[in-house]
């Protein structure tokens, strides 16, 4: 139910309205240990999206009933700052980030290695500070950076990313102009090194085929933002390795 | 705020390992085949004073799905279109693991997955539902109440939804001045819906990759993926949930199992839609 | 013997039949798929001819009997003190552990000998992971109240870097300093010296083995750093 003047998302010359091709991926920026008080910390931007992660724990929870026997419960909270968004957003959370905070521990549930902290809890905080398309995706790739910053161990690292359909043609690292206005969103986010899809939601509409291909272009881009994610944490050891 | 679930209901361990050798061999604790859903109970005209409303037992999971059209505002930025919404409650007499209060994450990721889907294929012809434009238009209220939870429920409510909107009668009405008078007794049409699509759930266990889980299942699933499906048989939606992951190929075939899953529960839609009231109270 | 010293990340295999895992257990830091062993923190690899060392620069602290750790009284309870000893559990310490006589706590307050904030030294002395750990305060005189010096924390992973090998960095830092120091494995290391200020020095000595950890000649480099800094003052 998109609305308004459409403007044309894929130029004549194939590119993007911000000059990209359809599988480039904007600019990509991580930073990791970014904040004093957190366990982990890591700040990640998609061209204007910017997302900081924080982690805490593991550590005995407040409330004492909040505990499994056999592991660690995680708890995360996708929240968007009040000044994330062209329009002011309401501090309080809202049906979509109380849905995509589930869909984000999904997604990192899989490779949180819990066994190890029986009893304990995990939070990981994710604040969008400005959203312009692939938040979720962000989000997650920023928590996997914070939870290696933190020590927790982990079976392999998170990356995400959107891919979109507009005008009809299939594009990596959807912003929000071409979520807005484009056919589909389709956020995924995967475990490269094991091959694992640990989120994959889709809005929007999509022939069997063009599914296929999307989730193919989306594993060659997650292969590399993984390989970014690794860079980052590589630049921060590689102190105590050379003075 | 997101929890791994602490109060998820216990599926005893003997159970728990019969589930995964039978599956091991290609059957399930219930005698189905992997690619075999729950049979379907849809039951139209359940309720009077909805304008729209459907029973629906996929197992011994049950939902009511129930449509109520009101006069309101539309958006500001969206003038001459109804407005079109989905809500669903899991009352605590469906489980007991379901506790009073507002709607948790699985309640919201429920309505918001089928929104979506119904969303983004346009199904409603929201454009239709402009009374007096930029003033007056429907409000479509679909909710949608789980009573009893045998897994699966969203494959379950969105038949529910779409056998409760293809039977939508839109009140008598009478435009006067800026005020619309409805009457409720009166019918001056029926919903428009010009697309349609039913969810098609499935777990992966073990290696293996089951349609329709019951909640035994799908308290000992890895990892859980759901595929929107048009009438057409494209993809309009997707949600994976669940703690573990998939490999593409995975997911490629789950995929290709939603495909062909499909036309069973469209088949029951349409077979309850077409025989209005006989299956009624 | 040829040594390569390479960063690895979660996810990194770290093949080979004479791995050794230092610092924590190998159950916590590395995890097996197949036959293949991966890590699972970030973490130094050491490859030499013979074997290879994988020590994880970040980790969790997990307590295990035997430990001596560095704790801050978090909670006065009636009859034991909740110790915080920076790990993911809270420690406990019992009234009779730290008075050693029997503790009659309708007649006596805990709060008369150890409040909220003071820093305590002692070992491990069961933990299991479905119960809390205990600490006790048997086995050295330097066990108890810490009530002079000062207390530094710094990364858990860091702590066999600041002891060394056959404990040649702490006895290095002992000697040159002259001050006592008392390393807690949970990353928490309490400094005692006549003099203020060369407390000062040996935290700054210790940071900078904590953000050089893996680099060699480490030991010479911060006996020079010491002499420099303690000629200078």
């Amino acid at each position: 139910m998109k609305y308004g003047e459409k403007p044309q998302l894929i130029k004549e010359d194939g590119t993007r309205l911000d000059g990209r091709r359809p599988e480039e991926p904007r600019p990509i920026h991580m930073e990791v240990g970014v904040l004093e008080n957190a366990d982990g910390s890591a700040l990640v931007s998609f061209g204007k999206t910017r997302v900081l992660a924080a982690v805490y724990g593991p550590r005995e929870p407040i409330q004492k009933y909040m505990v499994l026997p056999d592991r660690a419960i995680l708890r995360v909270r996708y929240h968007m700052a009040p000044f994330s968004t062209g329009e002011r957003k309401s501090p309080a959370p809202s049906r979509r980030e109380i849905e995509l905070s589930k869909v984000i521990r999904e997604a990192l549930e899989p490779v949180v290695m819990t066994e190890l902290y029986p009893r304990t809890m995990i939070d990981l905080f994710i604040e969008v500070l400005q959203a312009d398309g692939g938040t979720r995706t962000t989000g997650v790739t920023a928590a996997s950076l914070a939870l290696a910053d933190a020590g927790i161990a982990m079976r392999d690292l998170v990356s995400g990313v959107a891919i979109g359909k507009v005008n009809g043609k299939l594009v990596v690292d959807i912003d929000e102009v071409e979520d807005m206005y484009g056919e589909a969103d389709m956020p995924v986010a995967m475990a490269t090194r094991l091959g694992k899809v640990v989120l994959l939601q889709l809005n929007g509409v999509l022939s069997k085929e063009e599914f296929v291909k999307a989730m193919d272009m989306a594993r060659k881009t997650l292969e590399a933002i993984s390989e970014m994610q690794r860079k980052t944490l590589l630049e921060k050891y590689s102190k105590v390795l050379q003075s | 705020m997101s929890f791994t679930p602490f109060r998820i209901p216990i599926v005893p361990q003997l159970k728990k390992n019969m589930i995964l050798s039978l599956i091991e061999k290609g059957l399930r604790i219930d005698g189905r085949r992997p690619e075999e859903p729950r049979p379907v109970k849809i039951v139209t005209h359940y309720l009077d004073k909805a304008e729209g409303s459907a029973y629906v037992e996929l197992g011994k999971t049950k939902v009511i799905a129930g449509v109520k059209l009101e006069v309101g505002e539309p958006f500001r930025d969206m003038p001459d279109l109804g407005v079109f919404t989905v809500h669903a409650e899991f009352v605590p007499l469906a489980s007991p693991s379901f506790e009073p209060g507002p709607p948790d994450e699985n309640a919201i990721e429920l309505s918001r997955v089928i929104d979506r889907s119904y969303r983004e294929l346009g199904a409603v012809e929201l454009e239709k539902l402009s009374i007096i434009p930029g003033k007056k238009v429907w409000i479509v209220w679909v909710d949608l109440y789980i009573i009893d939870h045998d897994g699966n429920l969203l494959d379950a409510s969105m038949i529910a939804s779409l056998a409760a909107l293809k039977t939508t009668r839109i009140p008598g009405f009478k435009v006067e001045g800026d005020n619309v008078v409805v009457d409720k007794e009166a019918t001056s049409g029926t919903l428009p819906l010009k697309e349609e699509a039913v969810y098609v759930h499935i777990a992966k266990i073990g290696d293996h990759l089951i349609v329709d889980p019951s909640l035994d299942e799908e308290v000992v699933a890895d990892s859980r993926i759901a595929f929107a499906v048009s009438r057409d048989g494209r993809i309009a939606g997707i949600q994976k949930m669940g703690q573990g992951g998939m490999t593409i190929d995975e997911i490629n075939n789950a995929m290709e199992l939603a495909l062909s899953v499909a036309p069973k529960y469209f088949n029951a839609v349409d077979a309850a839609v077409n025989n209005e009231g006989n299956e009624g109270r | 013997m040829a040594e390569e010293k390479i960063i690895v990340l979660p996810g990194d295999k770290l093949d080979g039949p004479n791995l050794e895992v230092r610092g924590l257990g190998r159950n916590y830091a590395t995890y097996k798929l197949g036959d293949e062993v991966y890590a699972a923190l970030p973490g130094v690899l050491e490859v030499t001819e013979e074997k290879k060392i994988y020590i994880p620069l970040e980790n969790v602290y997990i307590p295990k009997p035997g430990d001596i750790v560095i704790g801050i009284v978090v909670n006065v309870g009636l009859s034991y003190w909740t110790i915080d000893i920076n790990a993911p559990y809270n420690a406990v310490l019992t009234a009779q552990e730290f008075l050693n006589r029997p503790f009659n706590p309708a007649s006596e307050s805990l709060s008369l000998y150890l409040v909220e904030g003071d820093y305590v030294i002692g070992k491990i002395s069961s933990f299991d992971r479905f119960r809390s750990p205990f600490i006790t305060l048997k086995g050295s005189e330097k066990f108890g109240k810490i009530v002079k010096g000062k207390v530094i924390e710094i990364k858990p992973s860091r702590i066999p870097r600041v002891i060394g090998k056959k404990r040649s960095m702490i006895n290095m830092l002992m000697e040159e300093s002259g001050c006592d120091i008392t390393v807690g494995v949970n990353g928490r290391i309490h400094i005692n010296c006549d003099n203020p200020h060369i407390e000062d020095i040996v935290t700054l000595a210790i940071k900078k083995i904590e953000a050089e950890a893996h680099t060699s000649g480490l030991t010479d480099r911060v006996r020079t750093f010491l002499k420099d800094k303690l000629s200078n003052s």
